[in-house]
């Protein structure tokens, strides 16, 4: 269908972290037995000494983190995005958010495109839940490219950090060489009528959603928010101020998420009308990763009739 | 004799549950063959013979119950769920499938005879051990059954059921360890070791039904049995079970822990199991 290349961000993932371990002799990677899914399988079989499975039990892995943090290591922890963050969440917040330990959490087979196996295996929940624990920097990368240039990042800066990947192939978006500043929003295209604020796999369908609508002679600005937390303030203001109206897009329960970070931001320093497109506050189900898009409402037609709700509420 | 008669009948049941499984995984396309196979003796003589139940009345309050802890096993449970008579097996072609009620991991409000909604590994045993200390409240004679994975033990959940259920002594409950050594990312002792297993749960207060063939019908139905004679201490079972068993090439492959079997493995799988 589409004519982009496509790669799953947890292939780019498995790919630069054995880069990074020849770079940096720091580097810790650990696993719950899902090693060939997350692709830290690649690390394991390239330095298998600094590689650790941990089982089934992610608990006991964040815990060995910090402790492996707590002597100097940077510590990567990889496993499914719902049993790295609901599973573990207090072993995170005391054990590694708490003391402020290198630990990054690198999950992959985030939101409903994680598919066939269902709501177990779905996290809509995560970006929440991350977000809401003090000291946590959250990432969303938006395609493979700027997930190589995330996890570079994060080798070489210190602090507790999440990163959300996805299980599907999914459109590469950004030139590679693209530079990546934590916290700092990326504008993806010029717009004028409104902003649609995305992250993760989403961008991709925001600029396609974009470009429909200058079809109907609306012109719309598209920003990567791939730092969830700390929000880049500053260009949601922006956004705010230039287009006085914002879409916001997560693969992502509408609850707790980039819509929300976005509307703190704005509740407080430039009130206009916003429209949230995300799951709605609801547990999806077992089926291939787009046919849920499309179940679900994350498409660039329901970014569309968004962009069209926030335009009618917009005062002239 | 009859009972002669009986464990033919369930080696007939297991036979058609492992074919029902193959065609449903893959139609789906996706989905867990390793370790349906390998628990499927284990669900058959629960299902059909072992566990008083009433397909016809799901919700009947003194049924037995089973909580399949490896949720990942799903397609069994569906298999058995169906063959009972809980729900019509033209259900299982839509396994996975948007829509369909038969999710890739048990879902208890989508399907009648789903007791606990299961996987995220390592959660199973605790429910379990709420509905047996319900039915000691209830002052009902009901059995619960959990069945676990070897590497699904290493969650630091089930040793805190473990522990709860030495503790209050529940004797209605047994647990059933479908021990086929081995787990996604390879053998449960090179990725974190679980010997000795027997010891372990022996620790925790439980009664210890060890060196059972988790395919020998006759074996299994022996040690439910006597299971369910002892008084004062849960009972688990230590099934030694072979993944993927009943189709050569899946046995002891982990390579279809999780992946389904294309057109010609389907077909050559349900030769072998004809
Ligand atoms: C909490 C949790 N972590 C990880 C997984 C992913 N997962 C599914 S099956 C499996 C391996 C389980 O091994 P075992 O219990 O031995 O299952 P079996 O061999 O019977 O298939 C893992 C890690 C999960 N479902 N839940
Ligand atoms: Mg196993």
């Amino acid at each position: 269908m589409s004519e982009k290349k496509q790669i799953a961000t947890r292939d780019a993932y498995g790919k630069i972290l054995v880069e990074l371990g020849k770079e940096f002799p720091n580097i810790i990677v650990m696993d719950a037995d899902l090693s060939v899914s997350t692709k830290t399988c690649g690390f394991c079989k390239a330095f298998p000494e600094r590689f650790f499975n941990m089982g089934v039990a992610e608990q006991d892995m964040m815990g060995v983190a910090a402790g492996m943090a707590a002597t100097g290591k940077t510590v990567f922890v990889s496993t499914f995005a719902v049993f790295a963050t609901g599973r573990c969440w207090d072993q995170i917040r005391v054990s590694i958010a708490y003391p402020r330990l290198n630990v990054k959490i690198v999950a992959t087979h985030s939101g409903i495109t994680t598919g066939e196996d269902g709501v177990t295996h779905q996290a809509n929940e995560d970006i929440a839940i991350m977000r809401a624990i003090p000291n946590m920097t959250v990432i969303v990368p938006s395609d493979a490219v700027e997930t190589e240039a995330v996890i570079r990042h994060c080798a070489v800066t210190q602090g507790p950090t999440y990163v959300r990947l996805s299980r599907p192939k999914t459109d590469v978006i950004n030139e590679t060489g693209m530079e990546f500043i934590v916290g700092k929003a990326r504008q993806m295209k010029e717009g004028k009528d409104l902003t649609i604020i995305a992250c993760g796999l989403m961008v991709a369908r925001a600029l396609d959603a974009a470009q429909a609508l200058e079809k109907d002679g609306i012109s719309a600005r598209v920003i990567n928010m791939h730092t969830i937390k700390p929000i880049d303030r500053e260009a949601v203001r922006k956004c705010a101020e230039e287009t006085g109206a914002i879409v916001t897009v997560e693969e992502h329960n509408i609850i707790g998420g980039l819509g929300v970070a976005v509307a703190e931001v704005l509740v407080e320093d430039h009130p206009v009308p916003v429209a949230r497109v995300g799951i709605r506050d609801m547990f999806a189900e077992s089926g291939k990763p787009d046919e849920l898009l499309e179940k679900y409402g994350l498409t660039a037609s329901e970014i569309v009739k968004a962009a069209k709700n926030v335009l009618g509420r917009k005062t002239a | 004799m009859l009972f002669d008669q009986k464990i033919k009948e369930l080696e007939e049941k297991a036979r058609l549950i492992r074919r029902d499984i193959i065609s449903m995984i893959s139609k789906a396309g996706s989905g867990h063959p390793g370790g349906s196979l390998s628990a499927t003796d284990i669900l058959t003589v629960l299902y059909f013979h072992k566990m008083n139940i009433r397909p016809t009345e799901p919700n009947w309050p003194d049924r037995d119950r089973l909580v399949l802890s490896k949720g990942h096993a799903a397609p069994l449970l569906y298999s058995c769920l169906a063959e009972a008579g809980y729900f019509p097996t033209s259900y299982l072609g839509t396994l996975r499938q948007i829509g369909s009620s038969l999710q890739g991991h048990p879902d208890m409000l989508s399907l009648p005879g789903i007791e606990m909604t299961t996987g995220s590994l390592g959660q199973g045993l605790s429910a379990a051990v709420g509905m047996a200390l319900a039915a000691r409240v209830d002052k009902k004679a009901y059995r619960v059954y959990c069945v676990m994975g070897d590497g699904e033990t290493q969650e630091g959940q089930i040793w805190e059921a473990a522990m709860a259920a030495g503790h209050y002594k529940t004797d209605n409950l047994t647990a059933v360890l479908d021990h086929n050594k081995l787990q996604i990312d390879g053998h449960i002792e090179k990725i974190k070791g679980l010997d000795p297993v027997v010891d372990k749960w022996k620790a925790f207060r439980w009664n210890v039904i060890s060196g059972v063939n988790g395919h020998d019908v006759k074996a299994l139905i022996k040690a439910f049995d006597e299971a369910e004679k002892v008084k004062g201490r849960p009972s688990i079972i230590i099934a030694d079970t072979i993944k993927g068993k009943g189709v050569s090439f899946m046995e002891n492959n982990n390579e279809f822990h999780g992946r389904a079997p294309t057109k010609e493995e389907t077909e050559r799988a349900l030769e072998e199991l004809k």
